[in-house]
C-alpha cells in the first residue's frame, strides 16, 4: 500500500468515525467509544512490543494505574478533588513513571524473562487494587468520577466521551506517526531487529528500550484515565487482569504488529467480535427459536482463529511495511 | 511452632502439586523455548475428565478396595488423556510453525489455551463444581494439634515416585539423553542423528502425563474444579518454573515447593489475600537479582 492510499484510508476512517458518532444509538456509540479507548491502549502496547520488540505481558497494570490515579485525584472521598483534565495528564505521566520504575532494573533481562516480570507486575497491581481497600475501595471501585466540566452534558450524552476518545486517539496517532520517522523511532526498530548490531553502532540499548517502555506505559495510563472517566468509576480489579493484557496483545497480533493501522484494525475486529457481533448473533439465534447460544462457543472460535492466523498469516491483517518486504 | 509445622506440611503438599505442573512448562521451554500457555488449561481438562470418570464409577459410594481400584484407573486414564492431548497439540499446531519467529508459537499457545478453556466451559459450564470426596479427610497423626491427612499422603505417594522416575528417565535412558542434547543445541542434536521432532513430541507427552496426574490429585484433594482453575494454577506453576530457573528440571521441583511454602506461610503470617501478590513480588525481586532463577545457570544470549 502506498503512502498516498494509506493517507486517504486514514482520513476516510476518521471521517466515518466522526459521522458515526453523530448518527449512532447510545448503546452502539458507547460500544465504539470503548473500542476507541482500547485503540489507544493497543497503540501503547504496540510501542513496546511492535516497535521495540520487547514482549510485555502486563499492559493492563498500566491501564489500571492510569484509571486509579484519575480516580484518586478526582473522587470526593479524597482531599484532592482535581478536575478531570489535569488528572488525565497526571495519570499519563504517573503511568509512564511507573513504567520507568519497573523497567529500569529489569530491562537487562533476556527477552522472555522481561515478559515474565511484566506478567508478575500485572498480577501484583491487580492484587494491590483488590486489597488496598482504604485507597482503592477494593472490588467496589472508586466512584463517582465527576464529569470533566459542567459546560457539556457529559453523562447524559454519550457523544462527548466518544469524541474525547476519538480526539485523543487522533492525537496519539499523529504523535506516533511523527515518532516512527524520528531518531528515537528508528532506534526502536534497530533494537528490535538486532540489539547487538544496534549497540555496536553506538545506540544506548537500555535507554532506547526504557523510552519505549515508558511511552507505552504512559499511553496505557492515558487510555485508563479516559476509560475510567467514561465509566464514571474505576472499574474494579477485575478490569485489569492478565487476561486483558493478553487480549490486547491479540489485538496487535491479529491486526499486524508494529504499525498503527494494524493495532487499530485488530482492536476493531476483536472487540467488534466480542462486544457487538456475539450479542447480535445470540439475539438473532434466540429470535429464530433455537435454544443454542453462540457466546458458548465464543472462546473456542477466538482461539481457533488465533491458531489458524499464526499458521497461515502470522504477519496479521495489515502487515507492517517491513514484514511485507520480508514476506516478498 | 505447631502452626508453623502445620503450614509447612500444607505448603509442601500444594508445592509438590505445583511442581508437577511446573515440570511440563519447564521441559517444553527447555527444549523449544516456548512458554506453553495452554499447559494450565490442559491440567483443567484432565481434572474435568477425572470428575467425569469418578462420578460415572460412583467411587464415593464404594468400599476401600473398589475406591482404590477406581482411583488407579482414573489416574491411568487421565494421564494417558493429557499425554496424548499434549502430544497432538505439538504435532498439529506447533510442529508446522517450528521455524517461525518466537512470538508465533507463543500466540498459538494462547490460542490453544482459549480453545481448551472454551471446551471446558462447554463441557461442564462456568460454575464451580464439587468433586466427589473419595479420599477420607482422616488425620493420620495421633495428635489433634497437627494434621497430616490421607489426602496429604496421597499427594506425596503419587508425586514423589513420578518426580524420581522422571529424573532417572532423563538422566539414564537413551531418550532422556536425546532430550538433554536437543535442549542444549537442537541443530547439533539433529546432526548427531537425533530425531528432534520425535524428542519434542515425547517431551510434550511427558509434560502432559505429569499434568494429568496433577489434575487427578487436585480433584481428589481440593474437591472443587472449574474451567478457570487451569489459568490460576497454571500461572503459579509457571512462576515456579521460572523461579527455579526455566528449563531446569530440579529447579521446577524446587520452585514448586518454594511457591507452596510462600503461599501457606504467607497466608498464616502476612494475610490470605496478599499471598498471590507476595508470590509474584518474590518472582520479580528474584529475577532482578538472580535473572536465571534459583538453580538455572547463566546462559549467554545467542548471537
Amino acid at each position: 500500500m502506498s503512502r498516498k492510499t494509506e493517507r486517504w484510508l486514514a482520513l476516510g476512517t476518521l471521517l466515518a468515525l466522526v459521522l458515526f458518532g453523530l448518527v449512532a444509538s447510545p448503546r452502539m456509540g458507547g460500544q465504539v467509544k470503548d473500542i476507541l479507548v482500547f485503540c489507544i491502549l493497543a497503540l501503547g502496547l504496540n510501542v513496546v512490543v511492535g516497535y521495540a520488540g520487547l514482549l510485555q505481558l502486563g499492559i493492563a497494570a498500566f491501564f489500571g494505574i492510569g484509571a486509579y490515579i484519575t480516580g484518586i485525584l478526582t473522587v470526593t472521598q479524597f482531599p484532592f478533588q482535581w478536575n478531570f483534565w489535569p488528572a488525565m495528564i497526571a495519570a499519563t505521566i504517573g503511568s509512564g513513571v511507573a513504567g520507568v520504575l519497573l523497567a529500569g532494573p529489569t530491562l537487562r533481562l533476556r527477552g522472555d524473562y522481561l515478559a515474565i516480570v511484566t506478567l508478575g507486575f500485572g498480577e501484583v497491581i491487580k492484587f494491590a487494587i483488590k486489597n488496598l481497600e482504604n485507597i482503592t475501595n477494593g472490588s467496589r471501585a472508586l466512584n463517582p468520577i465527576p464529569a470533566p466540566d459542567s459546560l457539556l452534558d457529559w453523562n447524559g450524552n454519550f457523544r462527548w466521551y466518544y469524541y474525547l476518545a476519538l480526539g485523543v486517539l487522533v492525537l496519539v496517532v499523529l504523535l506516533l506517526r511523527t515518532l516512527e520517522d524520528s531518531r528515537i523511532g528508528r532506534a526502536w526498530f534497530a533494537i528490535r531487529e538486532d540489539e547487538l548490531a544496534a549497540s555496536c553502532m553506538g545506540l544506548n540499548a537500555a535507554q532506547v528500550k526504557l523510552t519505549a517502555f515508558a511511552l507505552g506505559a504512559a499511553l496505557a495510563g492515558l487510555a485508563g484515565s479516559i476509560y475510567a472517566a467514561s465509566l464514571n468509576q474505576t472499574g474494579g480489579p477485575d478490569s485489569y487482569t492478565f487476561n486483558r493484557s493478553i487480549t490486547v496483545l491479540c489485538f496487535l497480533i491479529i491486526g499486524g504488529m508494529g504499525n498503527i493501522r494494524g493495532a487499530i484494525a485488530g482492536t476493531f475486529v476483536l472487540m467488534g467480535y466480542d462486544n457487538i457481533l456475539t450479542p447480535a448473533l445470540d439475539n438473532w439465534i434466540q429470535e429464530s427459536g433455537v435454544s443454542w447460544r453462540f457466546s458458548t462457543f465464543k472462546l473456542v472460535v477466538f482461539g481457533l482463529a488465533l491458531i489458524l492466523m499464526m499458521r497461515f498469516r502470522p504477519e496479521g491483517i495489515f502487515p507492517s511495511r517491513r514484514a511485507e518486504q520480508e514476506a516478498d | 511452632m505447631l502452626i508453623f509445622l502445620q503450614q509447612l506440611i500444607n505448603g509442601l503438599t500444594t508445592g509438590t502439586l505445583f511442581a508437577l505442573i511446573a515440570i511440563g512448562y519447564t521441559m517444553v521451554y527447555g527444549i523449544i523455548e516456548l512458554i506453553n500457555f495452554a499447559h494450565g488449561d490442559l491440567f483443567m481438562l484432565g481434572a474435568f475428565l477425572a470428575l467425569t470418570i469418578v462420578s460415572a464409577l460412583g467411587l464415593e459410594h464404594m468400599g476401600p478396595a473398589g475406591a482404590t481400584g477406581g482411583i488407579v484407573l482414573t489416574f491411568v486414564l487421565c494421564m494417558a488423556f493429557c499425554a496424548l492431548l499434549n502430544f497432538l497439540q505439538d504435532r498439529i499446531i506447533y510442529r508446522p510453525i517450528r521455524n517461525a519467529p518466537k512470538l508465533t508459537p507463543l500466540v498459538s499457545a494462547i490460542g490453544v489455551s482459549f480453545v481448551f478453556m472454551g471446551i471446558g466451559q462447554i463441557w461442564k459450564g462456568v460454575a464451580d463444581i464439587n468433586f466427589p470426596d473419595v479420599i477420607p479427610n482422616k488425620n493420620l497423626l495421633g495428635t489433634d494439634s497437627l494434621r497430616f491427612t490421607a489426602k496429604d499422603l496421597l499427594v506425596i505417594l503419587v508425586t514423589t515416585p513420578l518426580m524420581a522416575g522422571l529424573t532417572v528417565f532423563v538422566r539414564f535412558t537413551k531418550l532422556g539423553k536425546a532430550m538433554r542434547a536437543t535442549a542444549q543445541n537442537p541443530t547439533a542434536a539433529r546432526l548427531m542423528g537425533i530425531d528432534v521432532d520425535r524428542v519434542i513430541g515425547w517431551t510434550f507427552a511427558i509434560g502432559g502425563l505429569l499434568a494429568g496426574a496433577a489434575s487427578v490429585i487436585y480433584g481428589l484433594t481440593i474437591n472443587t474444579v472449574s474451567f478457570q482453575m487451569g489459568y490460576q494454577n497454571g500461572l503459579y506453576a509457571f512462576t515456579a518454573a521460572v523461579l527455579g530457573g526455566i528449563g531446569n528440571l530440579p529447579g521446577a521441583m524446587l520452585g514448586g515447593i518454594v511457591i507452596g511454602l510462600v503461599r501457606s506461610l504467607g497466608s498464616q503470617y502476612v494475610g490470605e489475600q496478599w499471598t498471590s501478590a507476595l508470590v509474584f513480588a518474590i518472582l520479580i525481586l528474584l529475577l532482578v537479582f538472580r535473572p536465571s532463577g534459583l538453580l538455572g545457570t547463566r546462559t549467554r544470549e545467542k548471537v
